[in-house]
């Protein structure tokens, strides 16, 4: 070989593996922790979009929704870095931010439009105006019927509809021989199955977990109405056994035929409404959570959003994920893949302003509760905290968990109401105690 | 002398048998049904038993989701790793506590058994550090140490316990033909206990293989074994009870078939200086 040919193979030979290294720098690999539910699976299907997009690659670690929880909690306390993005909720958001866990979403895009994000789901995701999560899907809660069995019973759902209302229907379409049960509703223990469902109960009849000082207030009437009521109308009309029963229990029955009402998530719409799987897909309405005539209804806000954890080394690469994941492009993309009823709902406002999506049968509905819930404020009578079905402070998980024990074995016939009322008063005026709160 | 049993008295125990065996197996045979039904028959109240319509889409949707592979290389390697050097330490460790006792060895077995009375999540936070800081983390030679070392006294027991029933007269009678210790270990005493090490290799691995608090706490996306697959399959908001079924019986098939093959060996080893 002649010496400029060599030369000019040695400089193709650089000059390639300079390119390469480049494009190395350039490209990350992901590593982003989530929760087995539907919305996120599809995410993962569509992945190869953003990699087109960006030369990013990303790699998943789905989990179940207690076990991440506990898995990223020690990898963000520890700053352990095995994730450059997390699946959180609403819950752990402010509390991370607040401890400098997460880093800000506040240099997103002009294309992006974060104004467009709810301001629900923006202003849950926030701690102290700044957001460290951007929501992949938002939730709240309402009612679910069956339009059939309604009017068999010769009555009409009212688009906002009273407790009162709803304990008299559920009465009138219960029908044991047949195995319908007039109303479903999660008494399942912990503090995201049934203590999220009492706990928003308890908020539409007054209660509040805290008062201003922190002391519990699960010595107030106020609980006590709710709990008695709950418990009173699950007796006539719920299911058996709905001391064990949460979201996945609630919606089998109802797919099945077993509930004129089931009030819970607003993203099970599309699991009940999907011929594949519910056999009574073509018959239900949609209706806000009940209220008891105070001002506040019973539906509480929701929200799966993607944050940077702060010991992550991809921050700019895990930032252009989340801009991707969540933005309105992206529901484009679900839609023309996957059709409308399957986009992520509850997150951007453009969503529900798209002709296309108004189509959908529980579009406005879902809307609705969303705007109808406010964390800030989530209680008739004033509270230190933010949160609706959930207070924002670290240790509500485990005080939650425990309350809620003692409220399933009021719904399992194991105790009185008075009797769980009053442990749950002293075990969480002991829990905050312990924690410096009073 | 020998109690003679009557036929009668035979097949009772026989049914009786057969019925607990049953009913241990029962879950994992109502899993690998669900797996072959769809999600709308895994939770079809009555539930349906063998009359369905089978079906093998959750399989395919779940090859499609989960490179199932990785997570089969790395459970290989985690459960075959960690019982492998957890066998070349117990060794020579029951050999010197059941051949040369000192006044202390009660104790320390006692103190290797105390070790697996903690709860697991009660140091997970100083193992999660450690393997920050020696950078561990996601990595299969952690889980591989980490589940030697959780494994190690159970495996020290078993083999204390089945080196205890061979005599120390063979082993002195090797010494005397001029055997050395290694020799004397390699060469009488492991061929002798084999049914009684085939057994801890197969307990241990098996032990390796479900566990599910370190492999899911410590791993990633690089290092999660078998466990960690199950795992992303659980959902509390929705249904997908068939696709959790697949995933499982794909987890749990290959332990079922080497348990299958070996149950022989296991069984011998289990029984292993039982009747004398």
């Amino acid at each position: 070989m002649k010496p400029k040919k060599l030369n000019i193979l040695a400089g193709a030979v650089i000059a390639g593996s300079l390119s390469a290294m480049a494009g190395n720098a350039l490209a990350e690999t992901l590593t982003i922790a989530t929760v087995n539910n539907g919305d996120m699976i599809r995410m993962q299907k569509l992945t190869d979009d953003f990699t087109n997009k960006t030369g990013h690659k990303v790699e998943w670690v789905t989990l179940e929704e207690n076990v991440l929880r506990q898995r990223v909690t020690t990898d963000i306390t520890t700053r352990g870095g095995a994730f450059d993005i997390m699946t959180i909720g609403m819950y752990e958001t402010p509390i991370w931010g607040k401890n400098g866990w997460l880093v800000a979403l506040n240099d997103l895009s002009a294309s992006y439009d974060v104004d467009d994000i709810l301001p629900a789901m923006r202003s849950g995701l926030s701690y102290d105006g700044t957001l460290y999560a951007a929501p992949f899907y938002g939730e709240s809660s309402m009612v679910m019927y069956r339009t059939d069995l309604m009017q068999k019973a010769g009555l009409k759902m009212p688009k906002a509809p009273n407790w009162q209302f709803i304990r008299k229907a559920a009465a009138a379409m219960t029908d044991r021989a047949n195995d319908i049960n007039g109303v479903c509703l999660r008494g399942k223990a912990g503090w995201g199955e049934g203590g999220a469902f009492i706990t928003v109960t308890g908020n539409s009849f007054g209660a509040r977990w805290f008062d201003e000082n922190w002391n519990a207030q699960f010595d107030q009437p106020e609980w006590a109405n709710a709990l008695n009521f709950f418990v009173g109308m699950m007796k006539e009309s719920g299911p058996a056994g709905y001391a064990t029963n949460g979201f996945n229990e609630n919606l089998s029955l109802f797919q099945q035929g077993k509930c004129g009402m089931w009030i819970d998530a607003t993203v099970a719409a599309s699991f009940v409404t999907n011929p594949k799987d519910s056999t009574v897909a073509d018959k239900v309405g949609f209706a806000l959570a009940p209220d008891n005539g105070l001002g506040k209804r019973s539906n509480w806000l929701w929200a799966w959003a993607l944050a940077v954890p702060a010991g992550s080394q991809k921050v700019d690469a895990a930032k252009q994920f989340i801009e991707w994941a969540t933005s309105k492009e992206y529901i484009e993309l679900v839609a023309s893949k996957e059709g409308w009823a399957n986009v992520p709902p509850g997150a951007r406002t453009s969503l529900y302003q798209n002709p296309n999506y108004k189509k959908v049968p529980f579009a406005q509905m879902t809307l609705d509760s969303i705007n109808a819930a406010d964390p800030q404020n989530p209680t008739v009578k004033p509270v230190p905290y933010v949160g609706i079905q959930f207070v924002a402070i670290p240790e509500f998980a485990g005080i939650a968990t425990e309350v809620s024990q003692e409220f399933s074995a009021v719904y399992a016939g194991q105790q009185s109401v008075a009797e769980a009322l009053r442990k749950a008063q002293a075990l969480t005026n002991d829990a905050m105690e312990a924690a410096g709160y009073r | 002398m020998a109690r003679a049993v009557t036929t009668k008295q035979k097949i009772m125990f026989t049914a009786a048998a057969w019925s607990i065996g049953l009913l241990i197996f029962f879950p994992i045979l109502w899993t690998v049904l669900t797996s072959f039904k769809t999600e709308a028959q895994a939770i079809n109240d009555p539930p349906l038993f063998l009359f369905f319509d089978w079906t093998l889409e959750n399989y395919s949707v779940v090859q499609e989701r989960s490179n199932y592979m990785k997570f089969l290389w790395n459970s290989v390697i985690i459960a075959g790793g960690s019982t492998l050097l957890g066998i070349i330490i117990a060794i020579p460790a029951a050999w010197s506590m059941a051949f040369t006792p000192s006044r202390r060895t009660k104790d320390i077995l006692l103190w290797m058994l105390s070790t697996k009375m903690l709860p697991a999540v009660g140091v997970l936070y100083p193992i999660y550090l450690l393997f920050i800081e020696l950078g561990l983390l996601d990595s299969r030679f952690g889980l591989v140490m980490v589940l030697m070392l959780i494994n190690l006294p159970i495996i020290v027991w078993m083999l204390y316990t089945y080196f205890r029933e061979i005599p120390g007269e063979i082993l002195e009678a090797a010494r005397m033909d001029g055997a050395s210790l290694k020799e004397e270990i390699l060469y009488v005493l492991t061929p002798m206990a084999l049914p009684g090490i085939a057994s801890t290799v197969l307990l241990n691995i098996i032990l390796a293989w479900n566990e599910a608090f370190w492999t899911l706490n410590l791993t990633a996306a690089n290092a999660a074994p078998l466990t960690a697959f199950i795992a992303s399959y659980s959902s509390p908001e929705g249904l997908f009870f068939a696709k959790l079924s697949a995933a499982s019986t794909m987890a749990i098939a290959p332990i079922l078939i080497l348990g299958w093959f070996s149950q022989k060996q296991l069984v011998r080893g289990l029984t292993f200086g039982a009747v004398k």
